[in-house]
């Protein structure tokens, strides 16, 4: 059925970086960062029918210390994002970041002087998940992909080398407005 | 102050010299200024601290803070720090044009999107004057959605004040019984939540087939759990305990502090809006005003469980008048072109629709490309139209100056009025009252900041 | 505001029902775009901004009653109701007085204690910015609501944006503590009396008043692949 069938006679072998990212993913501690509509629906997702605890992670941590993974849930507004940046500091590494909801991905609908425009001005962002507001169901999704991150995310000099890579590509990148294509 | 602070300067200089050795300076363990602070700690007697609460905390609804001064365990002042979602949502309503304003204001208090659209849309058709034209099915429908929302809206109030006192199990009921109403707006407005539905003049579209039954189905199932909050929660003597007598507020101070809503019904004033200032045709309809004289958390706890049933009586009475008809005033001017079909991929336009005005109506296509891009001009003037929300009175005032947008729109929300009375609610009270009266307001603060 | 409405001698000439109204603005064209040539033809579209102007009696209703009573009991304190009721507007079934701001606070008291009129509920004040409404830019109006008589009113105060004081209604009616903060926060009207004004829901250290109509929507522009949407305020749109 599960894991331990593949096993011959007993042994487990695995890298130390497969061990870390299993249980790390395995237990996820999301803080309690509920801002507009979209922490109703993360509420929601705790709740009953869609029953967050089958991943792991049903307690949802009031204290930021106690907690890795912020899910930014809903408008963050210019007299809200010091408050953010102090709750992301306080939380201890490892630490992840889900930019729910396109308010908080982009300041969606809301282009005006009271919104941050993408809460990545402010914190690093590992997931950005669409829609206003997304379903308890790509709540999910979203939560399921930062665990296969997590899950794959390297240690020690390899995590270096993962950081230089990532941010080397990032320098490449086309800005948005240079690309050609399909609006996807 | 001056002379004290020349004796002290002279007490230290001499306390220093004599720990001046030949060995270098000598500190001891005991200290002498250690006895004079400890001893003058004790003589204060006093545990006066500020504690912040929020902007960021588990149990204040939302990004509220809470400023509060406590003694011990009483609280001896209590503020309100609110801003902290503030959205902008009035400014953007004046570059948008009035059909698309229901998109924005329906994310107001996004617990009650129904109210925030049905508020603005009375509102806009009382400038067009066109209250009078809009279809008996429309209000009707306006009517269902609105009285299924005040459901969830207290669903969510009860689950999450549940939560606060540390009753789980009534926050997971609370949610169960949510998601029904929320299938229920799925299928009718094809979204959870910031529906959009209600329009000027009307309605987006009509009630998706199969939507009866649902409906009926759901008061059925509905009936049946509501006795459960009663079961669990109403005569359980922790939650009683908790409740009773916290957040006490009167009549006078009700009416001082402009509260209304379950708020001011709690105090046994019976003014609720719909049997006042009736709207949507809600004086036709058989429902009561549940009051108590208790003035505290607990009664308004009460209120808005007996409200939910008064809620039911209402659908079931829309479901028996619900008839066949137009959804949309019959003036194509203001009537918004474009029929809506469910797809594949959820609520958009008919292609049966879109077929038939690029096909054959050169006149229904730019009569449509104007509508949808131009909008429709309201008259200058302005208007103010209030619905009772589930927390109390939802006020629009709209600002037109003949334009195809609004010149200015501007909500008095419940919640934000409301919570002013926090202060005088919690002050002499303990630290973990304060969160009972917060729950009691129920604040949502996207309807506060706006 | 047009001159014929003002005070003369203390007394008002009432306006003919049906009066032509209160020219705001001017707004010309049909597109907001005035940067190029004028292509559509359009440019040349001159058409005034009226508000509805004064009503003359009797305005209908239970409004005919509100308005005896209000200015008799402003006679009995001694005040000449002409100078404190600028005009009183009757439009789509709600009575709007306009109120001299000296005379706000005296009216908003009579409002509410008069056994007669009794309206206790303060639903707050919302301010309308009119830049070309010259001499009256600010707008405060506040919507009473008589639990008691089942009624609504508006009372409407102006105030030019060189001098813009308007005394707090606190002291008559709490509840608008927070609403004037916000009013303030958002126009930068000054409610003289207020016990705390400040800013409440942008931050404290925001520089002017976001939704003067002078304020820009602070948008940014949004990039696409291969291409830029300005923020909805620089777009071109229908005026």
């Amino acid at each position: 059925m599960g894991l331990e069938e593949k096993l011959p006679s007993g042994f487990l072998l695995t890298t130390v970086e497969q061990a870390a990212g299993w249980v790390r993913k395995s237990s996820v501690f999301p803080a309690t960062f509920g801002l507009a509509c979209c922490a109703i629906e993360m509420m929601t997702t705790g709740a009953g029918r869609y029953d967050l605890a089958r991943f792991g992670m049903e307690v949802f941590r009031g204290s930021p210390r106690q907690a890795d993974l912020m899910i930014v849930a809903g408008r963050v507004s210019q007299k809200m994002a010091p408050v953010l940046r102090q709750v992301y500091d306080q939380m201890p590494e490892p630490k992840w970041v889900i930019s729910m909801g396109v308010c908080a991905s982009s300041g969606g609908m809301f282009n005006n002087y009271a919104i941050v425009q993408g809460v990545d001005h402010i914190v690093p962002v590992d997931i950005y998940l669409p829609g206003c507001p997304p379903r308890p169901e790509m709540l999910m999704d979203a939560i399921l992909k930062l665990h296969h991150k997590i899950q794959n995310s390297k240690l020690g000099v390899n995590r270096e080398q993962a950081a230089r890579e990532a941010e080397e590509a990032a320098l490449k990148a086309l800005p948005t407005i240079e690309m050609k294509g399909l609006l996807r | 102050m001056s002379t004290s602070n020349h004796a002290d300067h002279a007490a230290g200089a001499a306390r220093a010299a004599s720990r001046e050795t030949t060995e270098g300076t000598v500190y001891t363990v005991t200290g002498g200024d250690w006895d004079e602070i400890v001893q003058s700690a004790a003589k204060a007697d006093d545990e006066r601290i500020v504690v912040n609460m929020g902007p960021q905390h588990p149990s204040t609804h939302g990004v509220l803070r809470l400023i509060l001064e406590i003694d011990g365990e009483t609280v001896t002042e209590a503020r309100c720090g609110i801003g902290y979602l503030h959205t902008g949502i009035e400014k953007n309503l004046e570059f948008r044009n009035w059909t698309q304003g229901t998109t924005f204001v329906t994310r107001m208090d996004y617990l009650t999107p129904f109210f925030n659209e049905a508020a603005y849309c009375l509102a806009v058709e009382k400038l067009l004057g066109i209250t009078d034209q809009v279809p008996d099915r429309a209000s009707i429908v306006r009517v269902l959605l609105m009285e299924l929302n005040r459901i969830s809206s207290h669903l969510v109030c009860i689950a999450t004040g549940g939560m606060e006192l540390g009753a789980t199990t009534i926050m997971i009921y609370g949610f169960r019984d949510r998601e029904m109403v929320l299938d229920l707006y799925e299928l009718i407005t094809g979204l959870r939540m910031n529906h959009a539905f209600i329009r000027p003049g009307g309605l987006a579209q009509d009630l998706p087939p199969g939507a009866m039954e649902k409906l009926r189905e759901f008061v059925k199932t509905f009936k049946k759990n509501l006795p459960e909050y009663d079961k669990l929660a109403t005569g359980n003597p922790i939650f009683k305990a908790r409740m009773q007598d916290v957040g006490y507020l009167d009549l006078t101070g009700c009416m001082a502090l402009g509260a209304t809503g379950p708020v001011l019904r709690s105090a046994g004033l019976p003014h609720d809006l719909r049997k006042s200032d009736p709207y949507c045709g809600y004086e036709t309809y058989e429902f009561d005003v549940p009051t108590t004289e208790s003035c505290d958390s607990y009664g308004r706890f009460l209120i808005r469980l007996e409200e939910m049933r008064q809620s039911l009586r209402i659908v079931e009475q829309c479901l028996e008048r619900l008839e066949p008809g137009p959804v949309m005033v019959a003036d194509k001017k203001i009537a918004w072109p474009a029929q809506l079909a469910m797809g594949p991929d959820g609520l958009g336009n008919s292609l049966d629709h879109i077929r038939n005005i690029m096909g054959t109506s050169m006149e229904a296509l730019i009569h449509h490309f104007k509508l949808v891009t131009e909008g429709f001009r309201v008259p200058a003037g302005q208007a103010y139209a209030a619905v009772e929300s589930p927390k109390g009175e939802l006020g629009a005032h709209v600002v037109s100056d003949g334009g195809t947008r609004p010149y200015r729109v501007h909500f008095r929300d419940p919640s934000f009025t409301n919570l002013q009375a926090m202060a005088a609610m919690c002050e002499g009270g303990q630290v973990a009252d304060v969160i009972v009266a917060v729950a009691s307001i129920d604040p949502v603060m996207g309807g506060v900041d706006r | 505001m047009s001159e014929n409405h003002e005070p003369e001698n203390g007394r008002p000439l009432p306006a003919p029902r049906g009066s032509a109204g209160e020219v705001i603005g001017v707004r010309t064209g049909m597109f907001g775009a005035n940067d190029g040539g004028d292509t559509s033809g359009y440019g040349g579209l001159v058409r005034p901004v009226v508000l509805p102007g004064a009503t003359a009696r009797p305005y209908g209703s239970y409004f005919d009653e509100v308005a005896d009573e209000l200015e008799g009991a402003l006679e009995e304190q001694g005040l000449v109701p002409e100078n404190a009721i600028e005009k009183t507007v009757v439009d789509r079934g709600e009575l709007t007085f306009h109120i001299a701001r000296e005379h706000l606070v005296r009216v908003a008291r009579t409002l509410r204690d008069d056994p007669a009129l009794r309206f206790e509920l303060c639903t707050g004040v919302s301010g309308v910015h009119f830049p070309h409404d010259k001499g009256r830019e600010l707008h405060a109006v506040y919507h009473l609501r008589s639990i008691t008589h089942g009624r609504l009113i508006r009372l409407e105060v102006t105030a030019p944006d060189a001098d813009p004081h308007v005394p707090s209604l606190v002291e008559v009616y709490p509840t608008n503590d927070w609403h004037e903060r916000e009013t303030y926060d958002f126009f930068g009207l000054i409610f003289d009396g207020h016990p705390a004004l400040t800013r409440i829901m942008m931050p404290d250290d925001w520089q002017g008043f976001p939704q003067r109509k002078d304020y820009p929507l602070g948008g940014i522009p949004v990039e696409y692949k291969g291409a830029q949407i300005p923020a909805p305020d620089q777009r071109r749109s229908y005026s």
